[in-house]
């Protein structure tokens, strides 16, 4: 445990001195402002309208601006996990750094939970970023604390999963670009997955809905915390991670 | 310390170590000697845990690398051939987390630190970026990392090369102030790396153990006898290159005469003597009674490159009948 929080530290330093790290939070805080300043421009479009009409309309800013916006983060994050976990087990392959790392007395467990938890950090500090749009929120409005909560921990559930899965895919290959292209793709069949039950309602698609990414984010987005949904991503990260673990450990096999 | 009993490593084509057992003793300096490819990554690999063995085992400590290879971690110091370095990170950053990592406690770390960056000089460059470094600082900071945690044992995978003759001496000179503490291997594929700084060497070729033995032992083995360059003219311009050879193997202690050369009338040999015999002033007078002229006689040394040679040559003449098969095999 000692050895993974050694290399989590170790993991965020680099991000922090290379310009992953910079470029993630910035290009989020980009893409994220953008989708705040034009839902809450429309909302107070919206809102001016129903007022001047004099039918008033139940306006929400729950409803209508933090829930499809941490929609939006969700989707967001498909695209720059890749871009967090291309270089976590690649680089260290290919400048074969990784032969310090295996040839410590560390447990492969240990390797494998520092840098997925480094990961997961830096993750949430791309997500800060969207709280600074959303505090605006609370500073001039009166929105619910409890789903936006809610709806952040769906966030770093669902991230924390994808992340296992490119920490894997990441032991796989020595190439980073090969590393973030497949995760990448990964990441957006899991949310494709999610429209297989558009007009199919069978057992298959059932078991092919269930599996999407997406769909258990759902009730988070809607402020509803769903035990079933919390074990479905915690499983999904055990899963993906002990997939990691197995890879790491044929890397001496293979090597 | 060391102890490797019947350790194979097979890839998926090709065998790299084909049983090979040895034993080092505590505080030895040992060298691994042989061409590129020969499987001496490999060994090391096994040895630091870093690869399993397809079969044998190898004995670190006490401790059985497939059985306890966290134990063996600990006590084992490695630097392998490309240093693993962060070029990210500053030098003494990167210590800090390598020693962290190889279990020094938070107390001790600084201290430690201080001293690898003393012992291996790279005081000047502790607040760099281990980037911007260059090839010889950056080899002894992976040396640093490698004794950072104070192992029994230290596993150098060429550790000098590429750098230049004055960073080799300093490379050398820090591996003997280590000899007496820590038992090192050492792997080079430049013999006279072996002999400067080793007291034993292990001489493996194509994955198999060639020779086992003291530096000076394998000096000595060949040095007994002697070799001897001899030039002869005859005085008629045209000696007879068989008569001159036939005479050569005649003198007494002389076990091979060998041609190499014939060029206007000149002959040169190479002519080897029996163990602890002398042949060069027989070979003189032989010379000079059979009414030749002799315009050169000087002693060729016998370096460890010949024992190597020759030894590798011996192993590939005498297994040529099995290796051509697989090798035929795999194109």
């Amino acid at each position: 445990m000692k050895s993974a929080l050694l290399i989590c530290r170790k993991e965020l330093n680099s991000y922090f001195a290379s310009p992953i790290a910079y470029a993630v939070m910035a290009l989020f805080a980009l893409i994220f402002g953008f989708g705040f300043y034009t839902a809450s421009r429309d909302f107070v479009r919206f809102s001016l309208q129903s007022q001047m009409m004099g039918q008033q309309q139940p306006m929400n800013v729950n409803e209508q601006i933090v829930r499809p916006l941490l929609g939006f983060a969700s989707t967001i994050a498909l695209f720059l996990i890749p871009m967090i976990t291309m270089r976590l087990v690649a680089e260290e392959k290919r400048t074969g750094t990784i032969e310090l790392l295996l040839t410590s007395p560390v447990k492969d467990s240990g390797i494998i939970l520092g840098k997925w938890l480094g990961a997961v950090l830096l993750y949430l500090c791309v997500l800060g970023m969207s709280m600074i749009n959303i505090a605006l929120l609370f500073a001039w409005g009166k929105p619910d604390l409890k789903p936006v909560l809610i709806a952040y921990l769906g966030l770093i559930l669902q991230g924390g999963c994808l992340l296992a899965i490119g920490t894997f895919i990441s032991t796989t290959t020595k190439n980073q670009i090969v590393a973030g292209g497949v995760t990448f793709f990964v990441c957006l069949l899991l949310w494709l997955l999610s429209w297989f039950t558009a007009f199919d309602s069978t057992a298959t698609a059932q078991v092919v809905n269930y599996l999407s990414i997406v769909t258990h984010f759902e009730n988070f987005g809607k402020g509803v915390l769903d035990l079933k949904d919390v074990v479905f991503y915690l499983s999904m990260i055990f899963f993906a991670l002990f997939l990691t673990l197995r890879s790491m450990e044929s890397l001496r096999w293979r090597a | 310390m060391i102890k490797v009993e019947g350790l194979t490593k097979r890839y998926a084509r090709t065998v790299a170590v084909d049983n090979i057992s040895f034993e080092v003793e505590k505080g030895q300096i040992v060298g691994f000697l042989g061409p590129n490819g020969a499987g001496k990554t490999t060994t090391m690999r096994v040895l630091t845990c870093f690869l399993p063995p397809t079969s044998g085992t190898a004995n670190v400590a006490g401790f059985d690398v497939q059985d306890h290879p966290l134990e063996v971690k600990r006590r084992i110091g490695y630097l392998p051939e490309t240093p693993p370095l962060y070029p990210e990170m500053e030098v003494r950053e990167y210590l800090r987390f390598a020693g962290r990592l190889k279990g020094i406690s938070a107390a001790d770390i600084s201290r430690r630190v201080d001293e690898v960056v003393d012992r291996c000089a790279v005081g000047d460059v502790r607040d760099r970026l281990i980037g911007k470094l260059s090839k010889g600082y950056r080899q002894r900071v992976g040396l640093a990392q490698a004794i950072i945690h104070n192992p029994d044992v230290l596993i150098l995978d060429e550790p000098t090369s590429g750098l230049d003759p004055k960073q080799i001496i300093e490379i050398r000179e820090l591996l003997k102030a280590l000899a007496g503490e820590h038992t090192i291997i050492l792997s080079t594929h430049i013999l006279s790396e072996v002999e400067h700084s080793c007291e034993r060497v292990i001489i493996i070729n194509a994955g198999k153990l060639v020779a086992i033995d003291s530096v000076a032992n394998l000096t000595n083995r060949l040095r007994g006898s002697e070799a001897v360059a001899v030039e002869v003219e005859a005085a008629d311009g045209r000696p007879n290159p068989t008569e001159v050879q036939q005479r050569l193997e005649q003198v007494s202690g002389v076990s091979r005469v060998l041609m190499k050369d014939s060029k206007n009338g000149r002959l040169t040999f190479e002519i080897e003597s029996l163990q602890g015999r002398h042949i060069r002033a027989e070979v003189a007078r032989t010379v000079v009674n059979s009414g030749w002229n002799l315009s050169e006689l000087r002693a060729v040394g016998i370096s460890l490159e010949d024992i190597f040679l020759q030894l590798t040559a011996a192993e590939r003449t005498g297994a040529s009948a099995k290796d051509t098969e697989p090798e035929g095999a795999k194109k």
